[in-house]
């Protein structure tokens, strides 16, 4: 994902998103979702193609792009890993797994690895609180982990 | 005749290897040439047992769990296509305490079908429903609907019947149903398990739900944290407009109706139905202040009816056996059933869906055999974290809205979380603070500037700062949140802070530092 993209490019491929997407009912967060999936974060020049085509102000759209978690300003690592911080991860001693996990990564929260392998998130809630605590790493959801499983995971994403 | 073997696709059953089981007895079958294929069901709903295998022998299914790919081949030694035993064997599923114990009713489906076949759906009393709407008139549906008691399940528990009527008398060229499916809360997972495990049944409630109150089109708001929902009600969606159950005319009644799924983007306040609907229409999840109500002006200003995914999913079934028969459960005003999600530090965490009335302490101590650690519970969280901490002595209070209300608790979405006596609960209080902080739309300043206050009130009083004086600002903090709030997340953090405060004060008194020295 943390590929550089040139700018004309972007242009280019947020048009096509928008005209793929505008015909929708609310359309903004349907083509947000695009957008980041196709560069892996939000690029900023994407902003005013959207507004125009929306017929929006560029502050409206800032307004929704920020208010998100979801939405990011820059690139991340290669994988992202989410960690569990809600209530029933905490139960089952989450908080401590994941100061290991940032202790293991050097990262705090939102950071990203030096090697640009692993970018590090908290997510509140992936709907596995019986098997807490739970992780996601890329899209595919762990649960029950401990310190071990984590760290295989980690080498894993890092190879 | 072909084998029946079913592996769920449940993203809890995945979450602990579902994928490679699966995998593991897809080339076991092959190697073997054996007749039989892999269904991929949802979950049942006992989480401790995923993923849990099951066989169907002369009609009965047989369980094995939690099976590892390392159990596989010893699983096919020792019979497993035939129910053979084996140490990881629980016999018949339907049997299982768990299970037997439980009245299924908007789970009746879910973990046994295929959740994205029509044919099994429909086999196991789907549509019946739907057909049955189609040949009523709108208020009769309704009327229906209002008198089986049927309550908004997404924690509110606001009458659905009365929510309808107000839509279905709403005057409107466009309406809409909006599906709360944005199930934030911790230690609740039931709108995912019917998404991925029964879609059809939620396809199906919302299109009564447009037959009744004269809307045509439908969303489901979901979370960018649900992956696996949201491609399954996706899949579920197109295969259900190619049956003509949605579309221009729902089952051929002449009567449009479509819906899409919409994906949330990380915000917990989208939960709130306004802000919920904001969101939708492309904006910031900023909570509208009520009136003007959803009902006469919601989605893009269109009269809405906006339900959470239970209550709808909850609709075939009454339109299926009528109100009377869903009427029946439960107890006072909560009538019906209600799927709890017992979750958190609990050895049997997984769905129970009952009538209510039951006890926390039954459902803590005996039903999910209390903590997975083996410690004692201290504290269990009943409605996410919005929700009151509850200790023991409540543990007799029966699970209803208005006995939850009666303790200055909620049942909220019905997830209960719970923790041992390891449990920290002014960390547990500053983390409703700071978790509403971190949430907050920022419109309403209780909530905004409140929460914020709350963390450093919280702080001060773990580092031993006059507690005493803070804990009385905090409470005070607590009820201008309370009070002040626009909506439920700055208005409901005072739950889980007051009552952490109320029931452990011991948690709030830090131990002096001079004392802590010698």
């Amino acid at each position: 994902m943390n590929i550089h993209v040139a700018k004309g490019d972007i242009a280019t491929r947020t048009t096509a998103i928008i005209d793929h997407l505008k015909h929708l009912e609310g359309p903004l967060l349907p083509i947000l979702h695009e957008i980041q999936d196709e560069f892996g974060y939000v690029p900023q020049e994407t902003l005013p193609i959207i507004a125009m085509e929306l017929n929006l102000s560029r502050a409206e759209v800032h307004g929704v792009v920020t208010f998100y978690h979801d939405y990011r300003d820059h690139p991340v690592g290669r994988h992202v890993l989410k960690l569990c911080r809600a209530e029933a991860c905490q139960s089952m001693g989450g908080d401590a797994l994941a100061d290991r996990v940032k202790a293991l990564l050097g990262i705090d929260w939102h950071g990203t690895t030096p090697d640009g392998a692993i970018t590090l998130e908290p997510v509140f809630c992936l709907g596995l609180c019986s098997c807490s605590p739970s992780a996601m790493m890329d899209g595919e959801v762990h649960g029950r982990v401990d310190a071990a499983d984590l760290e295989a995971l980690i080498s894993e994403a890092r190879r | 005749m072909t084998v029946r073997i079913y592996v769920p696709c449940d993203a809890a059953a995945l979450a602990l290897g579902a994928e490679r089981v699966a995998k593991a007895i897809s080339e076991e079958i092959a190697a073997r040439g054996l007749d039989a294929k892999i269904v991929r069901n949802g979950s049942r709903g006992m989480h401790w047992l995923e993923p849990l295998v099951e066989v169907e022998v002369s009609g009965r299914r047989i369980g094995y769990g939690p099976v590892k790919a390392k159990d596989v081949v010893s699983l096919f030694e020792a019979g497993l296509a035939t129910g053979g035993d084996h140490p990881l064997c629980l016999g018949e599923v339907e049997e299982l305490p768990f299970l037997k114990r439980q009245t299924r009713l908007t789970f009746a489906r879910c973990g046994v079908i295929d959740p994205l076949s029509l044919d099994d759906y429909e086999a196991h009393g789907g549509l019946a429903g739907l057909r049955r709407a189609v040949s009523m008139l709108p208020a009769d549906v309704v009327k229906e609907v209002t008198d089986s008691g049927l309550r908004g399940r997404g924690g509110a528990g606001f009458p659905t019947g009365i929510k309808w009527k107000t839509v279905l008398d709403a005057p409107g060229e466009r309406k809409y149903i909006v599906c709360n499916a944005d199930e934030g809360d911790s230690g609740t997972f039931a709108d995912r398990m019917i998404m991925e495990g029964d879609p059809f049944v939620l396809i199906e409630g919302m299109a009564i739900a447009g037959l009744a109150t004269g809307a045509t089109k439908g969303f489901v708001y979901t979370r960018s944290e649900y992956p696996h929902a949201i491609a399954t009600m996706s899949r579920a969606i197109d295969i259900a407009r190619s049956a003509g159950i949605l579309g221009t005319s729902v089952l051929g009644s002449g009567k449009a109706f479509d819906m899409e799924v919409r994906t949330g983007a990380g915000a917990y306040v989208c939960g709130e139905e306004t802000a919920l609907l904001n969101s939708l229409e492309g904006k910031r999840g900023i909570v509208r202040a009520k009136p003007p109500l959803p009902a006469h002006k919601g989605l893009f200003d269109c009269p809405t009816v906006i339900n959470n995914v239970i209550s709808l999913a909850s609709v075939p079934v009454i339109m299926d056996k009528g109100a009377a028969y869903y009427r029946d459960f439960g107890l006072g005003r909560s009538r019906g059933t209600i799927p709890i999600q017992i979750a958190g530090n609990v050895k049997h965490g997984g769905l129970f869906e009952t009538a209510f009335g039951t006890s926390l302490g039954e459902l803590i101590d005996d039903i999910a055999g209390g903590t997975a650690s083996g410690r004692p519970v201290k504290a269990v969280q009943v409605g996410g974290p919005l929700g009151a901490y509850f200790p023991r002595a409540l543990f007799d209070t029966p699970f209803d809205y208005e006995a939850f209300a009666a303790k200055d608790g909620l049942i909220g979405h019905a997830g209960i979380v719970v923790f041992d006596d390891t449990a920290d609960m002014l960390k547990q209080a500053r983390f409703a603070m700071e978790f509403c902080a971190v949430e907050s739309c920022g419109k309403c300043t209780p909530c905004r500037i409140g929460s914020t206050r709350g963390v450093e009130t919280a702080d001060k009083i773990a580092r031993g700062i006059e507690p005493k004086k803070n804990r009385e600002l905090l409470a005070d903090l607590c009820n201008t949140m309370k009070f002040g709030s626009l909506c439920a997340l700055g208005g409901f953090t005072p739950y889980p802070v007051m009552s952490a405060m109320t029931h452990f004060p011991e948690d709030f008194v830090p131990t002096p530092l001079i004392e802590a020295a010698e």
